[in-house]
């Protein structure tokens, strides 16, 4: 489905390939500052690659503004959720979704509709409760990759289970969809069928759950 | 409805949501006449005089009435100062729906001056919702609005202030002097394009214990427009003030903001807050992961904010 060759992206990411296929579920995990969050931000269209290939179903995104990665089926769900004035999160959820049923995408990420719907994504909201949000956001696309970057920070109340079967869930009803979610997780790596371990901005590791997990407790 | 045109019906419509003969006391006036009033059996509205306008009595317990008291000018180069005084009895809560809609097609500007004094008596609420906006090719649409509040012990009014679009010109100022346990919300939203401008003035003068002021003006200013917001709170006795004031800037435009807190008293608690800034390009940027174009997001964020 997506296609990443040699992608660097100023000095934060040097060189990066690897492929997505449909009915993936991808970790992507490595310490604070190894170009996690920038990587996600290159594919959706956030920020520009300096060289490298990006192929999503064989055509070339590179010149994509993220609108149009958007249109194609790309959606990333923001490690830092944004704040806005007089954005509701039903505003953002209509958008998001493209019609008015989105009660549903909050019930799956532990939130009342009731409660939440008028509300404005400001500070008002806690820092779980606008990572929620933010992750609502991205179950309400009709992608074909979605990217949850860190989605289990700030989750606290919620508990951690109810989230994993959401991306077991998606993995089941949206067969030819694959999901990428950057991680420090190890319940989360371990319902992934790939694991990647990025570090100063190159692959160090990369393979399935039972041949990365060892390593990566070995180097802890 | 009445007597009037399509283009005025729309401006009637968008000012005060106003399409046909209202529910309760009314007065429309339209290119400096009334062309339709009604008293209801506990708001009594009396045409002034000595000068243009009118004098709105509400009795004593009045509840859940509604007055409409929108104007329109459709003939280019009317200039009116228009003096209208409000006579809220005790213990009442009621809603007072003005508004102002100019549609200027000609050479000269039109300006509507619109002085609106309040007297609210005690325990009593009172919302004012007052809308303005421009239409039309012609020369400069004028409006400035002085809204006093006298605001008796207990009491509370609550004001939306809304500058849709098509203005060239405002000077508003609103003025409100608070007794004992008095409060007030004012919401102000102000949006200018081209080369217009916008000059904001509220004072609110917290004289009795227990009394509240709450401003929250937002605006945005596009092309080349001009804003200026200038919010008082002097608080001379055991009150809280908080002031807000949040503008989004684009293009050429210019805002400043002076806000100013004056305590005179150890007990009073004034609290005010001014940002400036583009639309924040975070947010932009999330709009347009989830598939809207940059214009599209521009819009959402805009209409949000003065929502
Ligand atoms: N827009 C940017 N310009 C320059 N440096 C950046 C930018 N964004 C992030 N960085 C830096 O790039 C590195 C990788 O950041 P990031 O992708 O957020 O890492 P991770 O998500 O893996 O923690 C960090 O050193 C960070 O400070
Ligand atoms: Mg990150």
């Amino acid at each position: 489905m997506l296609q990443i060759k040699g992608v660097s992206y100023k000095s934060i990411l040097k060189g990066v390939s690897f492929s997505i296929n449909a009915g993936d579920l991808i970790v992507i995990t490595g310490p604070n500052g190894s170009g996690k969050s920038t990587l996600a931000k290159c594919i959706v269209g956030i920020e520009k690659i300096d060289s490298g290939e990006l192929l999503f179903k064989g055509e070339d995104i590179r010149e994509k503004s993220c609108t149009e990665r958007a249109r194609l089926g790309l959606a990333y769900s923001f490690q830092q959720p944004i704040h806005f004035k007089g954005v509701t999160v039903r505003d953002l959820l209509m958008i998001a979704a493209g019609n008015e049923k989105v009660d549903k995408y909050l019930k799956k990420v532990g939130l009342e509709p009731e409660l939440y719907l008028d509300r404005e994504i400001n500070s008002s909201l806690s820092g779980g409760e606008l990572k929620r949000i933010e992750i609502a956001s991205v179950i309400a696309r009709k992608a074909e990759l979605y990217i949850f970057d860190e989605p289990e920070a700030g989750i606290d109340i919620w508990s951690f289970g109810n989230l994993i079967k959401v991306f077991k869930d998606m993995r089941k009803r949206q067969p030819n969809s694959a999901i990428v979610i950057i991680s420090h997780q190890e319940r989360i790596m371990k319902i992934a069928n790939r694991i990647i371990l990025l570090k100063d901005g190159k692959i160090a590791l990369s393979g399935s759950a039972d041949k990365v997990l060892p390593q990566l407790e070995k180097m802890q | 409805m009445m007597d009037l045109d399509k283009i005025e019906r729309d401006l009637m419509k968008e000012v005060s949501g106003v399409t046909g003969i209202p529910e309760g006391a009314y007065n429309f006036r339209v290119n400096g006449k009334s062309i339709g009033r009604h008293s209801s059996e506990k708001i009594d509205i009396i045409p002034k005089t000595d000068k243009s306008g009118i004098e709105i009595y509400v009795a004593d317990g009045t509840k859940n009435e509604i007055a409409h008291i929108p104007v329109i000018i459709s003939a280019s180069g009317l200039e009116e100062a228009v003096y209208n005084d409000f006579y809220i009895g005790d213990n009442c809560e009621v809603t007072i729906i003005a508004g102002c809609g100019i549609y200027n097609c000609g050479a000269s500007d039109s300006i509507h001056d619109g002085i609106h004094t309040f007297h609210v008596g005690k325990n009593s609420k009172v919302y004012y919702i007052e809308k303005h906006c421009g239409i039309g090719p012609g020369a400069k649409k004028i409006l400035n609005p002085t809204t006093r509040l006298n605001l008796s012990e207990n009491s509370c009014a609550e004001l939306l202030l809304e500058q849709i679009k098509g203005v060239d010109s405002t000077r508003r100022l609103t003025e409100a002097d608070l007794a004992k346990n008095a409060r007030i919300v004012i919401k102000e939203r102000l949006f200018t394009h081209g080369k217009q401008s916008a000059d904001s003035k509220i004072v609110a003068e917290l004289k009795g214990d227990g009394s509240s002021v709450d401003i929250v003006s937002r605006s945005v200013a596009q092309d080349y427009s001009r804003q200026k917001f200038c919010s008082q709170i002097i608080g001379a006795a055991k009150c809280r003030g908080h002031s807000e004031c949040d503008a989004i800037i684009m293009h050429k435009a210019q805002v400043s903001a002076e806000p100013s807190l004056d305590a005179q008293n150890v007990d009073a608690e004034l609290i005010h807050e001014a940002a400036i800034g583009k639309i924040a390009s975070e947010q932009l940027i999330k709009l347009m992961t989830l598939g809207l174009s940059r214009r599209q997001a521009e819009s959402q964020i805009i209409n949000g904010f003065l929502k």
